[in-house]
């Protein structure tokens, strides 16, 4: 269980979020949705210790979560990395093993049959030997998955995973999420496309410079609360199906 | 090819030829490992900065009698320090904290080193004179040599990771800024042994260029550091062979023979050089 509590982030002086609290339950996964700018990203860094925080803390199982972060794996978003690095998809997949092994201590065959157990997960065994910047968008997601995969963490936090990636990749990282799901994993994924929100997620999280709604994906995924965070226009499309059907 | 074999000649009978030879091979090594991270985490400027940042150190410890090293690594780090405060308490970018920083640090060893006159020169500090490498400055660059290839090969996952995905490193708990800081005194200590063959200016040169050439040429780190390398001590010792031959400044000899290697690369890469580029397109 993830908890954080009372979590205030500000920039520049002006305050993204005040005092946010919400917990993250193991073997569900939550999905975290809002307008462009509401904070999202920021939540999950902040929770991170990857950028600092006014007040409030994070635990994991009643312990800081900086204090275990070997528990957590988190697949940033795509843009941030230089493609033209020079390592395979092979060794990529590779620095999974590193926060397992610490420091001093090599790769050696265990890590070497997780890292092709976790490529052929992910569909991804003929491009071992590639350059990732010869990949596609969504080859290169499921190469951080696989990364996930490797660093057995209880944890996994994904930020807008499925942005630019083909149809096959996107089903292929859903399989990955229902199978650490079904491990009993804590997995909370940043979102941006409504329409898939009811079949990805268990519980839902509409994050509007704070928490704006949070439970179950069938009780906060209601137009009201959409047309609060988003717009009522954009509400009102989205639900126009649901209520023909309903009627 | 007469002047080779007056080269080679040269070669077997003199000591202070042959310590030349091997402090060139040396630091050739050297600067071609540590190069690689450099131009992979995006600081060849840094690397620049770094370098010149050291001339104070370099003066004080002539004035004081004391190991070079000591006082260059002292100056080096408190340079790195500096511009990670400028950087991090102003909103001023990073490399503009970095031309503060090491302009100012160069300005101060200038004025010492001419202050410290006696015994030093400062044109051989600046532009490199491998030809006249002591016996215990060739012991103390083999010592430089081993502590970097120590560093380098305990903290290889650790460089890899927070050159590549840093923030990753991080979110995994890695102390990403003392490793930062532990490569920048290895730059000192790269710097102060490559003062001998290349000079102070021109110290970037062999960090960045040999390993902008391998990696043109490779896909693989462990690769680009060895390709590096090797370019680095061939440059040398052409170089060396230019300096001895013609009288030249060792450091430009050096300095145009690597970027003579990166020329033809460039043009030639079967991965990223542009003749075959064209093709392609």
């Amino acid at each position: 269980m993830i908890n954080i509590r009372d979590m205030t982030v500000t920039y520049g002086g002006n305050p993204i979020f005040t005092n946010l609290s919400i917990q993250f339950e193991p073997g569900k996964i939550t999905g975290i949705i809002g307008p462009n700018g509401a904070g999202k990203s920021t939540m999950i860094k902040a929770m991170l210790g990857l950028i600092s925080k006014q007040t409030g803390e994070v635990t994991l199982d009643d312990k800081p979560v900086t204090k275990q972060l070997k528990r957590v794996a988190y697949v940033e978003q795509r843009a941030a990395l230089d493609l033209s690095f020079p390592i395979n998809v092979f060794d990529t997949v590779m620095t999974g093993t590193y926060p397992n092994l610490g420091l001093f201590r090599v790769p050696g065959a265990k890590e070497n049959e997780a890292v092709t157990k976790a490529l052929s997960d992910v569909k991804l065994s003929e491009f071992t030997k590639r350059q990732i910047g010869a990949l596609s968008g969504g080859q290169l997601q499921r190469v951080f998955v696989a990364r996930a995969i490797v660093q057995n963490a209880d944890v996994i936090i994904l930020d807008e995973p499925f942005v630019g990636i083909d149809m096959k990749s996107e089903v292929e990282i859903i399989a990955i999420l229902k199978r650490w799901q079904a491990a009993g994993k804590t997995i909370i994924v940043v979102h941006h496309d409504l329409n898939k929100v009811t079949t990805y997620f268990d519980n839902l999280v509409i994050i509007k410079r704070g928490i704006a709604a949070a439970g179950p994906t069938a009780d906060v995924f209601t137009k009201e609360n959409i047309a609060n965070a988003f717009s009522g226009d954009l509400s009102t499309i989205l639900f126009a199906d649901k209520e023909s059907e309903n009627a | 090819m007469h002047s080779i074999e007056l080269f080679i000649d040269g070669l077997m009978k003199y000591n202070f030829l042959q310590t030349a030879l091997i402090t060139s091979i040396l630091v050739g090594i050297m600067s071609g490992i540590i190069g690689s991270f450099i131009i992979l985490r995006g600081m060849s400027l840094m690397g620049d900065a770094i370098s010149h940042a050291v001339l104070p150190g370099v003066a004080v410890a002539y004035m004081l009698g004391i190991n070079l090293l000591v006082g260059a690594s002292i100056f080096g780090i408190l340079a790195a320090l500096l511009i990670g405060v400028v950087t991090m308490k102003s909103k001023l970018k990073n490399d503009t904290a970095i031309g503060i920083v090491f302009s100012a640090f160069f300005a101060l060893g200038f004025i010492l080193i001419s202050l410290a006159e006696s015994a030093t020169n400062l044109h051989h500090i600046l532009f490199g004179n491998v030809l006249a490498v002591s016996d215990s400055d060739l012991v103390t660059t083999a010592v430089v040599l081993a502590i970097i290839l120590l560093f380098v090969v305990i903290f290889y996952k650790e460089l890899l990771i927070t050159s590549f995905d840093n923030t990753f490193a991080k979110a995994y708990g890695l102390k990403t800024q003392v490793l930062h800081y532990a490569l920048m005194l290895m730059l000192t200590l790269v710097t102060v042994t490559a003062l001998q063959t290349v000079g102070i200016i021109l110290i970037v040169a062999m960090l960045i260029t040999p390993a902008a050439t391998a990696f043109l040429l490779t896909n693989r780190l462990s690769h680009m550091m060895v390709l590096a390398a090797t370019f680095s001590v061939i440059s040398s010792v052409i170089g060396l062979y230019f300096s001895f031959t013609f009288n030249w400044a060792s450091g430009p000899a050096i300095v145009l023979t690597a970027a003579m290697f990166f020329l033809v690369t460039f043009i030639f890469s079967p991965k990223q050089g542009i003749i075959f580029k064209q093709k392609e397109n």
